[in-house]
């Protein structure tokens, strides 16, 4: 089957979710890639590694306007006769995928967490996260939106071919007037390791105890929505059913009670390490490992673990 | 400035999940409804700030059955001057999308707000495909809007970052946390609510191009591995050892 896989090559890498797409596609046939900007042929023929057999690149525009990806996305579907166009379940993803279904008329699976079952269903998270739904899709093209951080990824091919290419991509309308990217954070919804807190820390003043177990990690910071509703953190930072969702490896929880709300952000962790004072607290059903203890106390003392443990390893 | 802000039900937060008739549908019983938070804290608020800042109209629009009246009146308490239903149940998200589209073409609207997704499907996908049917630009994740004239100014997401982004309207904006804050319906609000109208229209039936067959709840979490507050070295020792996370 011919698999057209869209990857967003425009940052100074080829970010980890995008190589998951590619290595999804392989799992399903023969993927051809498609993306624009000005990633150097190099680049691209290692995403052969990943699974991809040919590369298709558009370098008459930059950048990640929905519509212009939309319509080159959908040129390459027609050229390479695609029957499953996979996207990250990403920020690009997100606006693209949903366009492109109306404009080649394929259903969308968004947020498949896992390949077709035998039956074709793919399962998707539902109730942010507090079930999965398998979704059948009764159109003969489908497009599939993987959500990041599901799949593992492996190295399973050699060189793939690329190709210059032209999308009819058309024109932007959209002006970017400025770009904020906060020096040095590593962002909430790809990070593999994640600390996060909640009200139990008392107030802005005593996230330094967060940061530095999160900067000895290589972790992002997160908090629960108390915190991002008081102003003590960035909106950006909440997780949970009202802001964002993760599924990092390891996610460590200091002050946050779990609230069935906050679970459903951050139940599709990996491992949950749990730091409350009240062993009571619900989200200590939800964890992995759990710590019965003070914050102030437990978080500065687990960083020197870490940092013992980097020193050793 | 016409504004339509598409309004959505979902099931409030605390909601146990479900399911029956052998994992096929969502089990409602004892389920009580909301007006989906993002639909209603940031769409919908945000276009009232807009009406109240420029003039203009607020319509609310929903692809629902008489049973969703209870929360579009919600939506007309917190102060949208008129609703649409368009009377179907909905299903799936292009059925959703292409419905919207067909009714806001034939009245035209200078903007199209609605809430970054769902929380019961969580597709984040009707805000790009009703801007597909439309040929419209679509801003999605947006944290601030504000409209001078014909020029929308927003904030968006992106990986890592926020940005700043201009374009002209029409325009179809998704909202996200940030855009506003949520107004709580006052006795004035919820007592007008009842004499807004809400216009039932006909459904156009398009194809549903996706239906999910069954549901699955997530396996229960083994019990916790309680360790020594004092001892964090046993702490990392198991997520490297025994988790392999780090």
């Amino acid at each position: 089957m011919s698999v057209l896989v869209y990857i967003n090559s425009n940052g100074e890498k080829i970010a980890k979710n995008a190589l998951e797409a590619v290595n999804y596609g392989k799992k399903i046939g023969e993927v051809t890639v498609v993306t624009n900007g000005k990633a150097s042929d190099s680049s691209l023929a290692e995403l052969g590694k990943y699974g991809a057999s040919k590369v298709l690149i558009d370098r008459s525009f930059e950048g990640i306007d929905e519509q212009q990806v939309t319509r080159m996305v959908a040129t390459a579907v027609e050229s390479t006769g695609a029957e499953t166009i996979i996207f990250s379940n990403d920020l690009v993803g997100k606006a693209v995928a949903p366009r492109l279904s109306v404009k080649i008329n394929a259903g969308l699976v968004a947020g498949a967490t896992a390949v077709p079952e035998s039956n074709g269903t793919i399962a998707v998270n539902v109730f942010s996260g507090k079930a999965f739904g398998y979704v059948k899709v009764n159109t003969d093209k489908r497009i599939i939106s993987l959500l990041p951080n599901s799949i593992q990824v492996e190295e399973v091919g050699g060189e793939a071919s690329v190709e210059e290419f032209s999308g009819n991509a058309g024109e932007s309308v959209i002006t970017i007037k400025d770009t904020k990217m906060p020096e040095g954070d590593i962002p909430l919804p790809e990070a593999e390791l994640v600390v996060s807190a909640g009200r139990g820390l008392k107030g802005p003043e005593n996230w330094g105890i967060v940061e530095d177990l999160a900067k000895e990690l290589g972790a992002a910071t997160a908090c629960s929505r108390p915190v991002a509703d008081t102003g003590w953190r960035p909106h950006h930072e909440h997780v949970g059913q009202t802001g964002v969702a993760i599924r990092p490896n390891l996610y460590i929880a200091a002050g946050i009670s779990g609230a069935i709300q906050h679970l459903a952000g951050v139940n599709g962790s990996k491992v949950i390490v749990v730091i409350n004072t009240d062993e009571e607290a619900p989200f200590f059903k939800a964890a992995d490992y759990g710590v019965v203890g003070d914050a102030f106390e437990v978080l500065p003392r687990l960083t020197e673990a870490v940092k013992k443990f980097k020193a050793s390893n | 400035m016409k504004i339509l802000v598409c309004i959505s039900k979902a099931p409030e937060t605390t909601t146990k999940i479900a399911f029956t008739d052998g994992d096929t549908k969502f089990d409602e019983n004892g389920v009580k409804y909301i007006v989906n938070p993002y639909d209603e804290w940031y769409a919908l608020v945000r276009g009232l700030e807009l009406k109240e800042a420029n003039g203009g109209t607020v319509t609310t629009v929903t692809v629902g059955t008489s049973e969703d009246d209870a929360t579009i009146r919600k939506a007309l308490a917190i102060g949208a001057d008129d609703a649409v239903r368009i009377d179907a149940k909905a299903e799936d998200a292009y059925q959703v999308a292409t419905e919207i589209a067909n009714y806001a073409k034939k009245e035209g609207f200078d903007l199209v707000l609605l809430g970054k997704e769902t929380i019961d499907y969580n597709g984040s996908q009707v805000g790009g495909m009703l801007a597909e049917h439309l040929d419209l630009p679509f801003i999605s994740l947006a944290s601030k809007l504000d409209v001078d004239g014909s020029t929308a100014t927003l904030d968006k997401e992106i990986v890592g970052g926020v940005q700043t982004v201009e374009t002209n309207l029409p325009l179809v904006v998704s909202c996200a946390k940030g855009m506003a804050e949520q107004r709580i319906p006052n006795m004035r609000g919820i007592m007008a609510a009842r004499s807004k109208p809400l216009k039932v229209v006909e459904a156009s039936n398009p194809n549903k191009n996706t239906s999910f067959e069954k549901y699955a709840l997530p396996a229960p979490k083994s019990e916790v591995k309680l360790i020594d507050p004092e001892d964090m070295d046993q702490l990392v020792e198991l997520l490297h050892n025994e988790a392999k996370v780090i």
